[in-house]
């Protein structure tokens, strides 16, 4: 008993008594909602999480979250045209995140460092074949190997990568990078075996004691068009050009060299060829706006002083010139001929139109479906209509783009995975979208994105030098720290403080916080002031 | 003071962060904060008064090194914290009555510097006296001035939610114009609470000459606890008025508590400023400016402005009398008042606003 002041009858006590979590009738929950930029991404790489370690100068441990989706940052970093950026929620409040250049900082980190994938703890003794060592094959056998399989691949070319190899030109991908991440691959214990032209699957499974194939042999033929010619011109198609150009650094094309095609891969063969001194000029049937090549990359090639004839069709070739008709767009956007000629000096034509799916070797399987340039898949499990063949890459109906070669790579892993185990590999249900209108933008500073330098304007016209330079580190933090971390936990300890009954628990860094609901009174001032919408009130069940 | 945190993801107004070493996060982002106010309380939900005396409370905790007693007025936060024999305080707490807790902060100071040279302890314990806009600007305003008058040791803190809000929201002299309270109802030719009355208590306090006078939002924690812990850094009479919505009071949802009052701060209504012996020393600027009707409408206390029915006269001037703050106390551009701003009163007085 203590000594009471006058008229004091009972001893003092805690509030802590008074349990006011009954007062409740919302409850706060913490919601993991998905980034936008997470949902864009075509390898589904968890951006926001890995930004989050990038932000905190962990870079290795970033590097580790991101390569669980996506085995080639460094190259990624280089050639993805990261439509993620598009859908960044920052791009509301100022600029978006400069997503793909933090991917490249981490890839290159991993490489100057050193560092190396961890080799699966268990073999399960499977044996998978995977047939084209590009993106969408090295993707899946990285994922393949990582469960534990035994991974080979072979590959008709003299050097595994694919079209990272010898469609991509060297200046938006140095070799020596597409090497690292290879051989990081191979360092896992996936055997690549080159100069092996897949005639006959069936057959490789059964020698090989395959237990599943993947198909990844991509879209390797050069769509043709006849342009009626005279003999003495030059027809040429782009992946050879861009196939020539990577052996063997030169090729004879001529000063004037017409590029026909408005895609990606006609502006990678002007900006290839403008590098060997050519003059080239991109002759397309539509207009910028219907464009399909990525902007930032046409913005390049205008820059190093490529010329482009818009609404233009080829209809025919003479010996140094090319017979132009002049075409208008109709009301849904499409290129009609307008009867108007003109003649446009050029030595030379490329044909970059489009790539098909060599099917020939596919048609040989009995029951092996396949459509129009395209093997037939279930989009769930990425496997063809033969059970234990499975595709992915270009040679299935979707995007045809290396992020989405590496995406579908590890779910066609993913769907072998299941069916090796007799089960059928279902998709995890995505979390609901983390919007804009969910975020507290007043939380959040204005700062501008880095933009990486480029390489001067004349040095890049002459030589085949990488054009995009990295961030340094300084920048790279900078710009991750710029993540509003949609729809997940950043730890900016608002939730805790902000709770007028001290309701929310902080465990400590890296752990996030806990509701003490014996407390909480169900205020929402939380919800309402996190940041980044990553708590949620639902009706208390009473 | 904050410039030096450059930290690009979430600013330097979320109350912690995992980037920043914990030496510059706020002291409610640390896990062994000293949590004064806990648990079990029974303010409303979403209490702006609870929020600001835990914020308050524990960096003046912080600031004396646990050395700290509190004098409280009736009201509210006395109310809710303390219903005998429980208590959520957990700190030497005395309730005063409703109007004498500046001279009972007087008193224990006194005590408590005696007491200390009795023992031979040159560690003076320190006092804060605290209550509501009703126990300070009204009934306590004598005892508050004579504390200022003698420059007492004492912080006096003034939780403002605009009115008597235990007593079932009647209106004080802090309460603004045009708002709607028990006592203020919907009625004549200017419904709400009357243009020209009211006083600018931290103008007031600050003709005193006193060493600290400070303004402060539950909407800026970084910007409270460094007042608060400034003005523990002076000896004498000090005074913090920290504006505390109350959901109940105003009629605003319990989880709108930081952002009215965000945006009490955004708009100009309410100046958030420091003085020193007087004169203006620094002051908050607005990072965002809104126009007063975003303030306005999430407030039922209002409702009678904003709705269809609203007179847009007397939004303009109660528009008129932010834009009157954010010129007089220099709450945008660069600058710190050269001379003590006029409160506000005076202008819708002189009929200027
Ligand atoms: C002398 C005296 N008059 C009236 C009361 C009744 N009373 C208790 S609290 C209160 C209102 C308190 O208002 P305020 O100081 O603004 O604090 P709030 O409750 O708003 O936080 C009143 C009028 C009292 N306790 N003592
Ligand atoms: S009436 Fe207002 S001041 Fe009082 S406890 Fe409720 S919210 Fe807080
Ligand atoms: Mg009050």
């Amino acid at each position: 008993m203590m000594n009471k002041s006058f008229a004091a009858t009972l001893n003092p006590a805690t509030s802590l008594a008074n349990k006011t979590g009954s007062w409740r009738t919302l409850r706060p929950i913490n919601v993991f909602k998905l980034p936008p930029c997470n949902k864009q991404c075509p390898a589904g790489e968890n951006i926001q999480q890995w930004l989050y370690f990038a932000g905190e100068g962990d870079y290795e441990h970033a590097w580790r979250v991101l390569t669980e989706n996506n085995p080639l940052p460094a190259c990624m970093g280089r050639v993805c045209y990261h439509t993620c950026e598009s859908k960044c929620n920052r791009g509301f409040l100022d600029e978006s995140v400069g997503i793909n250049s933090v991917e490249r900082f981490l890839g290159d980190y991993a490489i100057e460092h050193n560092l190396s994938f961890k080799k699966p703890t268990r073999e399960t003794g499977k044996r998978v074949l995977i047939i084209g060592s590009g993106p969408a094959g090295l993707s899946a056998a990285y994922q393949l190997r990582r469960f534990g399989h035994t991974v080979h691949i072979l590959e008709m070319a003299a050097e595994p990568g694919g079209m990272m190899r010898y469609g991509i030109p060297v200046y938006r991908l140095p070799r020596n990078i597409l090497d690292a991440e290879i051989k990081r691959l191979t360092d896992m214990g996936i055997t690549i075996e080159c100069n092996h032209k897949v005639e006959d699957i069936l057959k490789e499974k059964e020698e090989g004691h395959y237990d599943a194939v993947i198909l990844g042999m991509g879209a390797s033929i050069s769509t043709n068009v006849d342009i009626p010619q005279g003999d003495t011109t030059h027809v040429l198609n782009a992946l050879t050009v861009l196939g020539d150009i990577a052996s063997h650094t030169d090729i004879e094309v001529g000063r004037r060299v017409a590029v026909y095609g408005g895609g990606n891969t006609a502006v990678d063969v002007a900006r290839s060829l403008r590098r060997l001194g050519a003059e080239p000029i991109i002759v397309y049937r539509r207009n910028r706006d219907k464009m399909p090549a990525n902007e930032e990359e046409m913005d390049g090639a205008i820059e190093e002083g490529i010329q482009v004839k818009w609404l233009s069709t080829i209809t025919n070739a003479q010996k140094d010139s090319l017979k132009i008709e002049k075409m208008k767009l109709n009301d849904q956007g499409w290129p009609e001929p307008t009867g108007e000629y003109e003649d446009l000096p050029a030595d030379a034509v490329v044909l970059a139109i489009g790539q098909n799916v060599d099917l020939s070797v596919c048609k040989k399987v009995e029951g092996l479906q396949t459509e129009k340039d395209a093997v037939t898949i279930d989009k769930e499990t990425m496997q063809t209509t033969v059970a234990g063949i499975f595709a992915a890459g270009d040679m299935v109906p979707g995007t045809r783009t290396v992020t989405a070669a590496i995406g579908m790579g590890k779910h066609a892993a993913r769907g072998v995975n299941a069916y090796l185990k007799g089960e059928v590999y279902k998709r995890a249900e995505k979390h609901e979208d983390a919007k804009f209108e969910d975020m507290h933008p007043w939380y959040y500073t204005d700062a501008p994105k880095t933009v990486r330098p480029q390489l001067e304007l004349a040095r890049r016209t002459q030589t085949f030098d990488e054009v995009q330079h990295g961030l340094t580190e300084e920048n790279a933090i900078f710009e991750a720290r710029r993540c509003l971390s949609c729809g997940n936990c950043m730890e900016c300890d608002n939730c805790y403080g902000v709770c007028p009954d001290s309701a929310v628990i902080k465990l400590g860094p890296g752990k996030g916080y806990e509701f003490n609901y014996d407390y909480c009174k169900g205020c929402g001032v939380c919800a309402q002031e996190c940041p980044c919408g990553h708590i949620k009130m639902v009706p208390e069940k009473i | 003071m904050l410039d030096a945190i450059k930290f690009y993801q979430t600013g330097s107004k979320t109350v912690g962060n995992r980037l920043l070493n914990p030496s510059m996060r706020s002291n409610q982002a640390s896990e062994s904060r000293p949590n004064t106010l806990i648990s079990g309380h029974r303010a409303c939900q979403g209490c702006g008064e609870a929020l600001g005396a835990r914020y308050a409370i524990d960096a003046a905790m912080r600031a004396t090194n646990g050395q700290l007693m509190i004098a409280n007025a009736t009201g509210c936060l006395e109310v809710f914290s303390t219903p005998y024999p429980e208590s959520a305080w957990r700190l030497p707490w005395i309730h005063s009555l409703f109007g004498n807790a500046a001279a009972v902060g007087s008193g224990l100071a006194v005590a408590a510097r005696v007491r200390a040279k009795k023992a031979g302890n040159t560690n003076v314990p320190r006092v804060i006296a605290q209550g509501g806009d009703g126990g300070t600007t009204d009934i306590g305003f004598g005892p508050l001035s004579g504390m200022f008058e003698r420059n007492d040791d004492v912080l006096y803190i003034c939780y403002d939610n605009g009115a008597y809000m235990n007593t079932g929201v009647q209106r004080s002299s802090a309460t603004p114009p045009a708002a709607r309270t028990a006592t203020t109802q919907l009625v004549g030719s200017e419904p709400g609470a009357d243009w020209g009355k009211g006083k600018n208590v931290p103008l007031i306090a600050m003709a005193h000459g006193i060493p600290y006078v400070a303004t402060a939002s539950v909407a800026d924690l970084r910007d409270l606890e460094y007042k608060v812990q400034k003005a523990m850094s002076y000896h004498g009479a000090r005074y913090i008025q920290i504006l505390v919505p109350c959901p109940l009071g105003w009629g605003c949802a319990s989880s709108s508590t930081v952002t009215v009052a965000r945006l009490a701060m955004e708009t100009g209504f309410y100046p958030i400023f420091e003085a020193e012996y007087g004169k203006v020393t620094s002051v908050r600027k607005i990072t965002q400016k809104q126009p007063v009707i975003n303030f306005l409408k999430l407030q039922r206390r209002y409702a009678h402005l904003t709705g269809k029915k609203g007179d847009p006269k007397v939004l303009a001037r109660i528009q008129a009398m932010c834009d009157e703050n954010i010129k007089s106390f220099g709450l945008i551009g660069d600058e710190v008042p050269e001379t003590v701003p006029v409160a506000i009163q005076a202008l819708e007085r002189n009929q200027t606003v």
